[in-house]
């Protein structure tokens, strides 16, 4: 395995008054594993803890329990020093993409930032070839390099944030919403780059959307969360093709469909109410004051993730008891 | 498409900016006039004469700004009273940057217990009266120029450190200095290479507007008998000399006050059109 964690957790404290302090759990005993080259989709609404589990992972987020291994050496509790060890092989493409770019510096300066780290003492002039031949990798001209990034587009500065982080040809990329900024059109063409580059170099990816059709084309794994916990993980194939959590079910009914004729006739559950504070979520099951199948037990006891089908993992008490509960999803 | 960069965009809207731009020329020629003017006249700044003393500007004379009560032309002494303030200020200026942006971008980008401890220290310095810390200097210390840099410099950085404190706090939380990081960018690297040259702009503003304002500390403490002593003049002991004769020779007095307030003005308009240019708001 790639990168493995278990029962992680990431907990900030929100100021609530000069002596007493509340904790924000943004992730809560969350498990997941990634093996070389492979994609792990993570889905969930936004605040749901997914951007933070990513950034958590690469050491960009303070873990407060768990354990994480990074090819089979445990990481957690690794100092600031010990990941920036790490980082020529951990990478991360940000949601906005001028935004992750320093805006007094050029292109060129930018995407050549992890080689000027780790690489030192390579020359001005093999410095410059790697940083050109990175942006023609993603699809710009090598000229951009002297550029700076308000002077290009959306869809461009995400390209170079990409370049940024496949310079030193890492082994995991994290994308934390890399195409939600974008526009619809640029986001197919951003993402068939993720995917090129996934297959030429051998990345591995933990993609963080809220995009459902996004994730399901690029992952091979998919977990999916709610308020800091995962519900529900398991093959790409056996979350989108036969969801077990209702949590997911509903996740994927609000999916429109692109067929009037489809969507007209298609009855579907969609989670009622909003979604509960992470600063006082609820009992048991978090996600019983939105479920049309929560009872009693699921105030009471927090569901744990048991397998339900080999590497098929869900968090709920009633999920045996599908489809009786829900209307069955269309064929998808 | 023009590699224009954020700068030149900035340096347009200064250059449309009439009373900055007025302000930017009277500057030049007066840091000039200071360097080179003394040399295009005969008198020297400490020489006497005897037979022009107290005289009103005049071109007979040949002292055409009039000379004070013991016969030094004014013209020449004023000249050099401007260059020193001007040097003290501006070094005193380039003192409380070095520290002050250092400091305060430290502070601002480590945050929490180191934050804290740093602004404290700041907020320690900032308690102590000015005037009384360069007493205590001038007391302990020979009076110099170069302790006067010290004790204007010392407090200059302080205001310094919170604005730029401010501004990297605000900094860090944008995410390219995560970016920074995920790159395997150490803190060095991070607050030179990125958090620093993002506040320039302010930082910039804020020294323009700074140099007035040690200009008149300056004066103030000369004005004050614990600045630049006689027969070395400064704008600050120059007004101290005029304001003795101010209904007798009101020209002595006036001479180089209407040249600390042309420096200080210049210096003030100059700084709101920078302000007005490097404000990202406006973009």
């Amino acid at each position: 395995m790639l990168l493995e964690g278990r029962d992680l957790a990431v907990r900030y404290r929100v100021s609530g008054g000069l002596l007493r302090s509340r904790w924000l759990t943004a992730v809560d005993g969350a498990s997941l594993s990634l093996s070389s080259g492979g994609t792990l989709g993570v889905v969930g609404e936004s605040g749901c803890g997914k951007s933070t589990l990513g950034r958590a992972l690469i050491g960009l987020a303070p873990l407060a329990a768990g354990e994480l291994r990074w090819q089979g050496q445990r990481v957690d509790g690794l100092s600031a020093r010990g990941w920036r060890r790490l980082r020529r092989e951990l990478q991360i493409v940000f949601q906005d993409p001028l935004g992750s770019l320093d805006p007094r510096m050029t292109v060129g300066q930018s995407v050549a930032e992890p080689l000027a780290v780790f690489e030192p003492s390579l020359s001005r002039a093999a410095r410059r070839t790697r940083v050109g031949e990175t942006l023609e990798r993603v699809g710009l001209p090598a000229g951009a390099a002297d550029r700076y990034p308000h002077e290009f587009s959306g869809g461009q500065c995400q390209r170079i944030g990409i370049a940024r982080a496949v310079i030193l040809k890492p082994r995991l990329v994290v994308c934390d919403e890399p195409v939600s900024a974008l526009d619809v059109s640029v986001q197919g063409q951003v993402v068939n780059l993720l995917r090129e580059l996934r297959d030429d170099l051998g990345l591995a990816y933990l993609f963080i959307s809220h995009n459902l059709a996004v994730v399901r084309h690029l992952s091979t794994e998919v977990v999916v969360m709610y308020l800091g916990r995962v519900m529900e993980s398991g093959p790409r194939d056996a979350i989108y093709g036969r969801p077990l959590h209702p949590y997911t079910r509903m996740l994927l009914d609000a999916v429109p469909v692109a067929d009037p004729q489809i969507e007209r006739h298609r009855t579907r559950t969609l989670p009622s109410g909003e979604l509960p504070s992470p600063l006082s979520p609820p009992d048991g099951c978090v996600f019983r004051t939105r479920c049309p199948l929560a009872e009693a037990r699921c105030a009471e006891r927090r569901p744990l993730l048991q397998e339900a089908a080999p590497g098929h993992r869900i968090a709920c008490h009633r999920w045996r008891e599908w489809p009786t509960g829900l209307n069955t999803p269309p064929d998808r | 498409m023009a590699s224009a960069g954020l700068w030149s965009d900035a340096w347009a809207r200064l250059a449309a900016n009439r009373a900055a731009m007025t302000s930017a020329a009277l500057l030049v020629v007066l840091t000039l006039l200071a360097l080179l003017g003394p040399m295009s006249s005969p008198y020297a700044p400490d020489a006497i004469d005897w037979e022009h003393m107290a005289v009103p500007p005049s071109l007979e004379s040949g002292h055409w700004l009039g000379t004070d009560r013991l016969g030094r032309d004014l013209f020449v002494r004023t000249l050099h009273g401007a260059r020193l303030s001007l040097a003290v200020a501006l070094l005193a200026t380039l003192v409380s940057l070095l520290i002050g942006v250092t400091w305060g971008a430290v502070a601002g980008f480590a945050g929490g217990r180191t934050d804290a401890l740093m602004m404290r220290a700041v907020d320690v310095l900032y308690a102590l009266p000015q005037v009384f810390f360069v007493i205590i200097l001038t007391v302990l210390f020979d009076r110099s120029v170069f302790l006067l840099f010290v004790a204007i410099g010392a407090v200059g950085w302080l205001t310094m450190a919170r604005v730029v404190r401010g501004q990297a706090l605000a900094l860090r939380q944008r995410e390219f200095v995560e970016a920074a990081v995920a790159s395997g960018a150490g803190p060095v690297r991070i607050v030179f290479g990125h958090i620093i040259p993002n506040l320039m702009g302010p930082v910039i503003v804020y020294a323009t507007l700074m140099i007035p304002q040690m200009i008149l500390v300056e004066s103030f403490l000369s004005f004050l008998g614990i600045g630049i002593q006689e027969p070395l003049a400064s704008l600050g002991n120059l007004i101290a000399d005029g304001s003795a004769e101010m209904e007798t020779a009101p020209w002595i007095l006036l001479v180089p006050a209407s040249c600390l307030v042309l420096i200080v003005f210049s210096f003030n308009f100059l700084g709101d059109g920078l302000r007005d240019a490097l404000d990202p708001r406006e973009r």
